[in-house]
């Protein structure tokens, strides 16, 4: 199970990074959700993968570690609002540059 | 509490102008001049207290754990000090009412000046290292505001940004040195520093501490080889120079010196280093103040000079050299400003300070030329003027100072030729300008300046003359104040016009003799030096920070060559190493702990984000498709945290799933649908390889993790979830209550987001394509039937749940943000459905202030805490019951998750809502009244 789930985040890792080191800015920012996504799947693993676990206090045993679910809780919110931020700056970059690579090339090679 | 009143009063004087500028230039200049004028009241009222003896200090702390404490003292020195900034600070106020032209912002200017002035105050009452280098940056600052404030002239600019640079590269080694000084005497306090002197000298870093605070007290105080800004700052308004380079800032590095006295002087270093300095820029000014003719300039460069004089006598440091160092420095601020102020007067009459341009002004102006006159007496040394005191001391110090050992005769005689140039050019600038018949006329009719401008002057000269003439009266308790400050114990002198015929009087009358004879000569000189060369400072430091400021952007676009992409390679690339690296020191990778078995589910649910993550970066060329296997990814993901224990993360990931996907829909409307094939095979292979060696490392980092057991702190959260939350939800208490700081910030970066892309949509011009990436046109039926009706009903519903979520968001899986989420989406549906004009017809009011008052909310149930005397977000909570609904439970952090609701509603409806309405007329624009370009200020109407 950990190794199945390991490979699975490096998987998400890899292709997000790939799509943001692309030249347009669509790809990059679905490359940035892709990798946020690996990265909260990353950070979620830290507290151990619990099946049929509680976060919730009831006096029983299994429990699931409620600290990084609360800070990934956060950064899902987070990511949500970088992820607009960015996708409308690239709205803005294409409107102002009048096209869409990531530098705001002059010459559109479409 | 006076101390304390004294030294931060003028910070809030900054105010004052800035209020009152709108009622008119005499009001306004009256009204800033209260605050200074208080504090200057105040000061004096501490005399008695000083003169009694007793230590003046106040304390309040700051931040403990950096030694910083907002301490102020004041001693002799400060009051010296502060009665100069103080002081002269009114009479510039005075001065400066009549000098800015009407249509200048003298509101704008005003305040600037009273934050310098608040500053220096600072430097001066300061009782902490630490505290005393914030407000000696904040001089640098101000200065820079001011040295610039004509900013429409070139030179101003250039002139503001080299002092700035300049002085504030002094200033960060000053920090290093202050931080050293304060670590070597184990206190930043200022009476601890000062007390443990003989220990700093012998600490072994004590050359790097005083190379350190030199740097920053010699740029300063234009100390050579920093000196160069110094005359370049003369583009500021002419207040601004009198002010800030004569009397005050280019004090601060003195007053450093004397202040840090009694801890860092005592080293043969220091009386190598202080005087050889101080005797260089002594002369170097002076020389070229001789040679300069333009009226600031030779001020300039004069005021150099004798700032190198009083540096010479701090570095000699004995008791009677601190002694004329203090006493030279109320006389240079006194005859300094005075003929600052009638530079500008000239200035300001005539329209010209060309030395060439300028004379014969004692016919049209005889009481300028007059107080003129007698401020360059003084200034040359002239017996019966204040400079005539302060230049036999000095004289008297050379003669007896051992410093150099066997060449200790130098100074004296550096110092002879020091006060040959300074009669020299003294005589000089009276005789040129008023005296010498004028060659041609000056642009403007001269004529003399209203008389409530002169009275500054008037009032600096008289101070110099009375000085001069009634020294022991005058000047003898508040020199005695100060010199006790600085050495620590009284020192017994006195101050009297005739010492007999001695050396120093020798000295004097050879100055006065070949200064003289210099002028006479002056025409001889200029041609002898004419085939040198002169050096432009400014044009050696400008050319100095374009090569820096060039070679550092071609070092940088040598390696990223302004291209992101590059640069995110180099990221990754340097990313890469520190995980291989940290892999590397691994003895083996898998943990103790066993692998947990996997089920067929699992195994599909791996299959398929390892699907979706491989489709979405292989289909990115075609954007829609790559979108849509995006969406798997994030479904699974959110199925991923359901499978392992996380209802809370679940129903997080879902909601902020369904605005993700609809903000991306959204936003790629207005994208090409297509991305071009750009990059070369190798790019792709390389990129490719870099992104899987990363994927590698993350994979074998999180498996790393897993296996082996963690020490986690979360049973802390368990056990004191519901004793100190009140909450069962162990999740949500962490994020209202153990975290809620967290929380907080993070509700106002979702905030800020949603307000930027507001402002990022303004008047923002878009291609609206009308058909789809295959040329197929939109389908005409915008509004379908079904999704109308299913959202009306939904609506209602989903708020009905998002309210149930949110309640029950403390004791079972739910909250703030997954109910805000959940509102968001059903408002959005709305939209989709009905379109904006539908929606914005029924939802008529903006999402920004929902938002803001969200986060207001969350702040202010933080703070309510504190009327209870509880740390900032303390949560209370208390169990109720009322009849019909039975026991139920209340807390504050309830209050906190409605902030957070509210906040992830009004941001998450304000990115999307108004991306909708940008297709509609609905668009949002700014108002024309918060346009970037500053709007003509109306004219008053006509009566």
């Amino acid at each position: 199970m950990e190794t199945l789930y390991a490979i699975t985040t490096g998987v998400l890792t890899a292709c997000g990074l790939y799509l943001t080191l692309r030249g347009r800015t669509f790809p990059v920012v679905v490359g940035l959700t892709l990798t946020s996504y690996a990265v909260n799947l990353f950070l979620f693993s830290m507290g151990g993968l619990t099946t049929d676990g509680a976060t919730i206090v009831h006096g029983d045993g299994n429990y699931a570690d409620p600290l990084p679910q609360a800070l990934v809780l956060t950064a899902i919110v987070i990511g949500f609002a970088m992820t607009a931020f960015v996708v409308i700056l690239a709205m803005r970059a294409r409107s102002e540059a009048g096209n869409d690579h990531v530098d705001g090339k002059k010459e559109d090679r479409e | 509490m006076t101390l304390l009143w004294i030294a931060l009063l003028p910070l809030l004087g900054v105010l004052v102008p800035a209020l009152t500028a709108q009622r008119g230039r005499t009001l306004c200049s009256l009204a800033t001049g209260i605050v200074p004028a208080i504090a200057l009241l105040l000061t004096l009222m501490q005399l008695p207290a000083l003169l009694a003896g007793e230590a003046l200090r106040v304390s309040v702390m700051w931040l403990p754990e950096l030694g910083l404490e907002l301490a102020f003292r004041l001693d002799g020195l400060s009051l010296l000090f502060n009665l100069l900034i103080l002081g002269i600070g009114l009479l510039i106020l005075l001065y400066a009412h009549f000098y800015l032209a009407k249509d200048e912002p003298y509101g704008r200017f005003y305040a600037f000046l009273i934050l310098f002035m608040a500053s220096m105050v600072g430097i001066s009452m300061s009782d902490n290292l630490i505290l005393l280098w914030l407000f000696w940056e904040l001089t640098s600052l101000s200065s820079f505001l001011l040295i610039g404030f004509w900013s429409y002239r070139g030179d101003a600019r250039k002139g503001a940004r080299m002092a700035l640079t300049i002085t504030g590269a002094g200033g960060l080694a000053l920090l290093a040195g202050l931080l050293l000084l304060g670590d070597m005497a184990g206190s930043y306090r200022m009476d601890d520093v000062l007390a443990s002197g003989a220990q700093i000298v012998a600490d072994g870093r004590y050359p790097l501490m005083l190379a350190l605070v030199l740097l920053g007290a010699f740029t300063k105080s234009a100390q050579f080889p920093f000196h160069f800004w110094l005359p370049h700052a003369m583009a500021a308004p002419t207040p601004v120079s009198a002010y800030l380079h004569s009397a005050t800032m280019v004090k601060a590095g003195i007053f450093l010196m004397a202040r840090l006295h009694p801890a860092i002087a005592g080293s043969e270093l220091w009386s190598v280093v202080v005087p050889l300095v101080g005797s260089i820029t002594l002369l170097y000014g002076a020389w070229f103040a001789l040679f300069k003719t333009d009226l600031k300039a030779i001020l300039a460069f004069s005021t150099i000079s004798h700032l190198g004089l009083i540096t010479v006598l701090l570095g000699i440091g004995s008791p009677m050299a601190v002694l004329a160092a203090l006493f030279h420095i109320v006389n240079h601020a006194t005859f300094k400003a005075a003929l600052f102020m009638s530079a500008g007067i000239i200035d300001h009459e005539t329209g010209t300070r060309e030395l060439k341009l300028l004379g014969g002004l004692r016919k049209t102006m005889p009481v300028t030329a007059l107080l003129s006159t007698l401020a360059a007496a003084a200034m040359a040394g002239v017996p019966l003027f204040n400079g005539f005191l302060s230049k036999e001391m000095f004289f008297t110090e050379t003669l007896a100072t051992p410093v150099l050992g066997g060449l200790s005769w130098l100074i004296p005689a550096l110092a002879a030729v020091g006060g040959i140039l300074s009669v020299a050019y003294s005589v000089r600038l009276v005789h040129a300008v008023f005296y010498k018949p004028a060659k041609e006329a000056s642009p403007k009719k001269p004529h003399e300046p209203p008389h409530l401008m002169r009275l500054p002057v008037e009032i600096l000269v008289a101070l110099c003359v009375v000085v001069g003439l009634f020294p022991a009266f005058f000047a003898t308790n508040l020199l005695d104040l100060a010199t006790q400050a600085v050495l620590g114990e009284p020192l017994d002198f006195h101050l009297a016009i005739w010492h007999g015929v001695n050396l120093p009087l020798v000295m004097s009358i050879i100055a006065f003799a070949l200064g003289f004879v210099m002028y006479w000569r002056h025409a001889d000189l200029r041609r002898f030096l004419q085939p040198f060369a002169s050096i432009d400072a400014r044009r050696v430091f400008e050319r100095f920070m374009v090569t820096l400021s060039y070679r550092a952007e071609q070092s940088i676009a040598a390696l990223d060559g302004n291209s992101l992409q590059r640069f995110m390679s180099w990221l990754l690339l340097a990313a890469l190493c520190m995980g291989v690296l940290g892999l590397a020191q691994m003895d083996i990778l898998s943990g103790s702990k066993s692998n947990q078995p996997s089920d067929g589910i699992l195994v599909f649910g791996a299959a398929m984000l390892i699907f979706g993550g491989i489709a979405t970066a292989a289909t990115h060329r075609y954007r829609l498709i790559s979108l849509l296997m995006l969406s798997i990814v994030g479904l699974f993901v959110a199925l991923t945290f359901a499978r392992f224990s996380a209802p809370d993360l679940a129903l997080t990931q879902l909601s902020v799933e369904v605005v993700t996907m609809i903000l991306l829909m959204l936003a790629l409307f207005f994208l090409p649908q297509r991305t071009p094939r750009e990059s070369s095979p190798l790019r792709n292979v390389r990129d490719m390889l870099l992104a899987g060696a990363l994927g590698l490392v993350v994979a074998s980092l999180n498996y790393a993790v897993m296996t082996r057991e963690t020490l986690s702190i979360s049973s802390f959260f368990m056990a004191n979830s519901v004793p100190g939350g009140g909450g069962h939800n162990v999740v949500n208490v962490i994020l209202v209550d153990f975290r809620g700081f967290d929380t907080l910030g993070e509700i106002t970066v979702l905030a800020l987001a949603g307000l930027a892309i507001f402002k990022l949509l303004n008047r923002l011009r878009l291609f609206m394509p009308h058909s789809d990436g295959e040329g197929r046109v939109w389908s005409p039926d915008r509004y379908p039937a079904i999704l109308t009706s299913i959202s009306m009903t939904l609506l209602p519903l989903a708020l009905l749940v998002s309210a149930f979520i949110f309640l029950r968001g403390h004791n079972q899986p739910g909250g703030g943000f997954i109910a805000g989420l959940i509102t968001a989406v059903a408002l959005i549906l709305l939209y989709m459905a009905r379109g904006v004009e539908w929606a914005q017809a029924r939802l008529d009011f903006p999402f920004q202030p929902v938002a803001v008052v969200g986060v207001a909310i969350a702040t202010l149930t933080g703070l309510g805490s504190w009327l209870f005397g509880y740390p900032f977000l303390t949560s209370a909570f208390g169990y109720f019951s009322l009849p019909g609904i039975g026991k139920f439970e209340l807390a504050t952090a309830l209050l906190f998750d409605l902030g957070v609701y509210l906040a992830v509603v009004g941001a998450t409806l304000m990115i999307l809502a108004n991306l909708g309405k940008v297709t509609t007329a609905h668009r949002p624009v700014t108002d024309p009244i918060e346009s970037d370009t500053p709007a003509p200020t109306p004219a008053k109407e006509p009566r």
